[in-house]
């Protein structure tokens, strides 16, 4: 085997694995995104749980935010993938399948990111609705609008502005916990290095490339979210 | 659910506690030192020290810390003829090392933006007061930057401690058998994950508990100007006859 320079290895020629690399990042960006937006959805509706629940509502909430933010992402990833196969080969022995039914990783990956981040988000908005002003939403209810059409023009929009400092936090760990989700063996960044490691033997020129790949994504995503954080804040008045 | 299942999980996973808590507690004694480094390199003022700690904060923030396990773990081992000849690779190939090496340079990253922030939140005014009493140089620092900063970096810090004891659950993907490594074994040996997650979910909220009520005494020792005096009991004097 000719020994190749690290720019053959990783760049898009014949035996060049640049391709694949790049794939893969859109990969984990997909899973991610994914990921982040099943986090939102489960963000809201736990953060509804806990400013707006009854007791037994809001003990249900603040039990999820603080069991998930207590145990190991990685715990959480085992469990789906493991745990989901175990629920579909059993719904599929009812109809008759046999033997074991794989969850497909994507799907595994972003259920969890989505469990997870749905714990951090909620504590996100949470903390963003407390600092809509309550005079607002006063005013809101007494010129008679509804429950849903308060959500949406005057609470979502604020709570929105808010929380993106918070977002982004929450996003920036939601790719950082995608990596985990190659050890179900779905083939995001992480687990393209890995195999590309493995058919080499160069290990550190690919996890060294997969680094640089991330903090590029990251780099980019801080980006965009303080762009959009001063888009929001476009018509507010700054003191000082 | 079954119980009897959960009791012998739980009996083999407590065996992997002393090993994530060795892990979580090696990785953030040499963090917290190597934070503090970083910290003052950062607000040294000089550009030569400040930009490497820049740029160290925002390589080991800005990558998953499991690339930076495999980096370490896997990757130096593409240099071994040089590690070997430096002596090295007896530390770079035990896993155990590895890992408390790539705990330690990740938390030492979060670490000392929280001790920096600790730093800059020191008011002027105790500064101002002790140079008025003619303290200077490390005697100020040690007196009374250093233990005002402490306590403000507390919560935050210990934030950062639950943080790397959830995070020593990735020293199982370089075979070290810590608690969610154990759960992972007995996951794909038994394939019931329900049980084995919440048994090990337990455990891991049961250690976060504990670590958090010990931080908050820390806390509540370390600020005893904050608290309320005791009570005085009223007198019952007929004082004012």
């Amino acid at each position: 085997m000719q020994h190749l320079s690290y720019f053959e290895l990783v760049g898009f020629g014949p035996n060049g694995w640049g391709w694949a690399l790049l794939t893969a990042t859109g990969m984990t960006i997909a899973v991610a995104s994914c990921g982040f937006l099943a986090g939102s959805i489960v963000g809201t509706f736990v953060a509804w749980g806990k400013i707006g629940g009854n007791a037994p509502v809001r003990w249900l909430a603040d039990g999820y935010t603080t069991v998930l933010r207590g145990i190991p992402d990685l715990l959480v990833i085992y469990l789906f993938y493991f745990g989901g196969s175990a629920a579909l080969g059993a719904i599929g022995s009812l109809f008759g399948a046999e033997g074991f039914i794989g969850v497909p990783a994507f799907a595994t990956g972003a259920m969890a990111i989505g469990i997870v981040s749905g714990a951090y988000q909620a504590e996100v908005f949470r903390g963003a609705f407390q600092v809509v002003s309550r005079g607002e939403l006063e005013a809101a209810r007494s010129v008679g609008m509804h429950r849903w059409l308060m959500f949406r023009r005057i609470i979502a929009p604020q709570v929105l502005r808010y929380a993106i400092p918070g977002l982004g936090n929450t996003w920036q760990l939601v790719l950082k916990e995608s990596a985990l989700i190659s050890v179900t063996g779905l083939v995001e960044l992480l687990r393209q290095s890995q195999v590309a490691a493995g058919s080499t033997r160069r290990p550190f020129d690919f996890y060294i490339t997969a680094a640089i790949l991330y903090l590029v994504i990251t780099w980019v995503s801080t980006y965009l979210f303080q762009r959009a954080e001063t888009y929001s804040l476009r018509g507010m008045r700054r003191a000082s | 659910m079954d119980f009897a299942f959960m009791q012998e999980a739980f009996l083999r996973l407590i065996g992997g506690i002393p090993l994530t808590l060795n892990l979580a507690f090696t990785s953030i004694a040499f963090g917290a030192v190597f934070a503090m480094l970083l910290a003052l390199m950062r607000m040294s003022n000089i550009k030569l020290l400040d930009w490497p700690a820049q740029a160290y904060v925002f390589v080991f923030r800005g990558t998953p810390l499991l690339v930076q396990i495999f980096l370490i773990y896997y990757g130096l081992g593409q240099f071994r003829p040089t590690l070997d000849a430096l002596g090295l690779w007896g530390f770079f190939r035990e896993p155990y090392w590895c890992a408390v090496l790539a705990l330690t340079m990740n938390t030492a990253a979060y670490g000392s933006e929280i001790i920096r922030g600790g730093l800059q939140a020191v008011p002027h005014h105790q500064v101002e007061a002790a140079r008025a009493c003619g303290m200077s140089g490390f005697l100020l620092f040690r007196r009374i930057i250093f233990p005002i900063a402490v306590r403000q970096a507390l919560p935050a810090y210990g934030s950062e401690i639950i943080l790397m004891v959830k995070a020593t659950s990735l020293a199982s993907v370089i075979t070290m058998m810590e608690v969610t490594g154990l759960a992972a074994k007995m996951i794909s040996q038994t394939f019931r994950a329900v049980e084995v997650f919440i048994v090990a979910g337990a455990i891991y909220l049961v250690l976060n508990f504990i670590i958090t009520r010990i931080i908050m005494a820390i806390e509540w020792w370390l600020s005893p100007h904050l608290r309320r005096p005791p009570a005085i009991e009223p007198r019952l004097e007929a004082a004012h006859v």
